[in-house]
């Protein structure tokens, strides 16, 4: 859904109480709204009693916070040594050719994402990648490209 | 032919790879064709073997056992049960009885026992293959014997460090504080590793059940796992499991009908290498950023919000329950010199024979590689071997007489870390692993250690120039002395081991960094 103070008020109460609730309190206003707003730092640094440099320090840290919505589609492909053993690189290069964009960008027509991952954990049947939490083996040009495909549709 | 007495079983992995490679559609045409021909059958949901080219790999319940086939793909269902495969017919996919299967019959499945075997989400099939027998052994001993028993076995952290797990929980056991804490490190980073995912997919109640040993030995009442975000099977899994765990009461006030209380929280990281890092995971379970902390204090005194905190490896935890369920020398008489027990050695990237190998330790890494592992999956020659995920040494072929063991890689300037093996074949260009390993640094460091943050950033610059030709001589010198800096300058592991990748790619493979290649024989 789209940013909406109250609700982000309900999701911060629900999580506050549990031990380093930072995480927590962030992961779920990303699930809800698809990023954490810029408005939400100042509601979590209240509701935690930190500062909101601290914060901001900690959803600037992880890769997985973004700061601004994604792509309908959010393609992740893996870029790490057993991925890499397989081709990895050149699949790389494909995508961001066939999307024009590189890296963390969306597609002008903001339907896919492209995101960079170093381990999928699927380093057994390398190449790997996930679409929306889905997870993909054994890529190659072709399944790559059925693969995009399905996320600009 | 004859079929079983009882409703026949059918055994379908749900293992990320598996579901990577398939699993999901083959097990709906499985669905359909049950409902369409009308048959009584049950389907298993399992983790996986870890023979993951095989993968899908489907077992069928025969009156002679279980037969394997693979690897199925969803066209192949219908074919499959016209042939007879509920019978365990013969066909191109048929795999015979999968401990039969040689990377199979030649490991000592002692950590990975059920995983691919059972239901992995049955407490029921848990307990039918020894589960729970290793928490009814330690509530029988107490605190002090378990911690002697987990001494005695030699056990050494998993996650990569190979710290006594006994001393270690002796440490938190002996520090006086009201409340501790058992905190599992499942952020398995490293490429080429992937056993924690697959025992948490494969085996859950296996990691429940050694981190409510871990509470007792110690006297903490709370853990947390913290898994990395790239799992969400593994974490809905093992939530599902921590559901079941509480209301069979397994976890909670009374565990398993002792005097004891532990529950287990799931926390999820947010894609940061360095949480795999002990005590940069502190920071991040904690709420903070995840930056590295000065030791002392160890964890064990000052962990977790403060208090004392036990942190393993998700397969040290798991390999706690089989320790007390067949005692420390059934553990201890596994192994090689100071490596005790069995090690889970995770093939992957370009090998043949991709999977999950577990053994005791002392194998050499030409027998994992040549032997076991079959070769390059490409069919061209193996020409470096990275073990020990991103920060693990690429070793040459020269180097294939090691013996899979912490030491014997340490003495040799590298580490087996986590035991991942990634194979590369002779297409690889050493210069851009080189460059590779620097550039990840420079992403993932946490930013406390200057040699660390900007090092790795100057490291790729350097690399560069040498690639280019730009001054070779006085670059290799300079990223050698960089090297140096931040192997003795960074306080944890990524700043400091980062120079293992990238040392041994140019004292092994000079030719890729414009040098003369070694003689093979000199090597």
């Amino acid at each position: 859904m789209t940013w909406n103070r109250e609700r982000a008020q309900e999701i911060i109460d629900a999580h506050q109480n549990l031990d380093g609730a930072a995480l927590p309190i962030l992961h779920a206003l990303q699930h809800e709204f698809g990023y954490v707003d810029r408005e939400a730092v100042p509601m979590v640094a209240q509701a935690l009693n930190l500062s909101r440099a601290e914060v901001h320090g900690v959803v600037s840290f992880y890769h997985d916070f973004r700061e601004a919505p994604a792509g309908r589609h959010v393609l992740k492909l893996c870029r790490a040594e057993a991925c890499q053993s397989m081709g990895a690189d050149a699949l790389a290069e494909q995508a961001r050719q066939r999307l024009n964009v590189d890296w963390h960008e969306t597609t002008r027509d903001e339907q896919v994402t492209l995101e960079p991952v170093f381990c999928l954990g699927l380093c057994a049947c390398a190449p790997a990648a996930m679409l929306d939490g889905q997870v993909f083996g054994a890529l190659d040009e072709a399944r790559l490209s059925s693969l995009i495909d399905r996320a600009r549709r | 032919m004859t079929q079983s007495m009882t409703r026949p079983r059918i055994f379908v992995p749900r293992d990320a790879i598996a579901l990577a490679l398939g699993a999901d559609d083959v097990e709906r045409e499985i669905v359909a064709a049950v409902r369409s021909q009308g048959i009584d059958i049950e389907i298993v949901r399992t983790g996986s073997r870890g023979l993951f080219w095989l993968e899908p790999m489907i077992e069928i319940e025969t009156a002679t056992g279980r037969i394997a086939y693979g690897p199925v793909k969803p066209e192949d269902v219908g074919p499959l049960f016209a042939i007879g495969w509920l019978y365990g017919q013969a066909d191109r996919l048929r795999l015979g009885r999968p401990e039969d299967i040689p990377f199979l019959k030649r490991q000592t499945r002692f950590t990975f026992a059920r995983c691919g075997v059972i239901d992995r989400l049955s407490l029921a099939d848990y307990r039918a293959h020894g589960g729970m027998r290793g928490l009814e052994r330690a509530l029988a001993l107490g605190p002090t014997a378990i911690i002697d028993e987990v001494t005695k076995s030699g056990l050494r952290g998993r996650g990569g460090a190979g710290f006594p797990t006994g001393i270690k929980w002796k440490t938190t056991a002996d520090a006086q504080a009201a409340q501790k804490y058992i905190v599992c490190n499942a952020d398995e980073g490293d490429s080429g590793t992937y056993a924690d995912r697959m025992l948490m997919e494969g085996d859950p109640f296996c990691l429940i059940e050694g981190m409510a040993i871990a509470g007792i030995a110690v006297g903490a009442t709370k853990g947390f796992v913290y898994i990395r975000s790239e799992y969400p099977h593994a974490i809905q899994i093992l939530g599902r499991a921590l559901k079941m765990a509480r209301d069979e009461g397994i976890l909670g006030a009374r565990i398993a009908g002792s005097t004891h209380y532990f529950d287990i929280e799931i926390r999820v990281g947010a894609g940061a290498y360095v949480c795999g890092e002990e005590t940069a995971l502190l920071d991040s379970l904690e709420g903070k950023r995840a930056t590295v902390r000065a030791k002392p204090p160890l964890p064990a005194h000052k962990g977790a919000f403060g208090r004392p905190t036990v942190v393993n490896n998700v397969i040290s935890l798991a390999s706690v329950p089989a320790i007390l369920a067949d005692g420390a020398d059934a553990y201890h008489d596994l192994g090689y010199g100071r490596s005790r027990g069995t090690m889970p050695i995770q093939l992957a990237g370009n090998v043949k024979h991709r999977g999950l190998f577990e053994a005791a330790f002392g194998l050499t890494l030409g027998d994992i590689i040549d032997d076991i592992g079959g070769g390059t999956a490409s069919g061209r020659p193996v020409r470096a071997v990275q073990v020990g995920g991103p920060l693990g040494a690429y070793f040459p072929r020269s180097y294939f007489d090691t013996p899979f063991d912490y030491e014997a890689f340490a003495a040799k300037n590298g580490l087996i870390g986590h035991g991942g093996v990634v194979v590369f074949d002779d297409t690889v260009d050493m210069a851009r692993q080189a460059r590779f390993a620097m550039e990840f640094c420079s992403i993932e460091s946490c930013g406390k250690c200057t040699p660390c943050r900007i090092g790795s950033t100057r490291g790729v610059e350097v690399i560069d120039k040498i690639v280019k030709g730009e001054r070779r001589a006085e670059n290799l010198t300079l990223l050698q002395e960089l090297c140096e800096t931040m192997r003795f300058g960074s306080l944890c592991a990524l700043g400091g081991f980062v120079p293992f990748p990238v040392t041994s790619a140019i004292t092994h493979f000079p030719e890729d960094f414009g040098g003369a290649p070694l003689n093979a024989t000199a090597e």
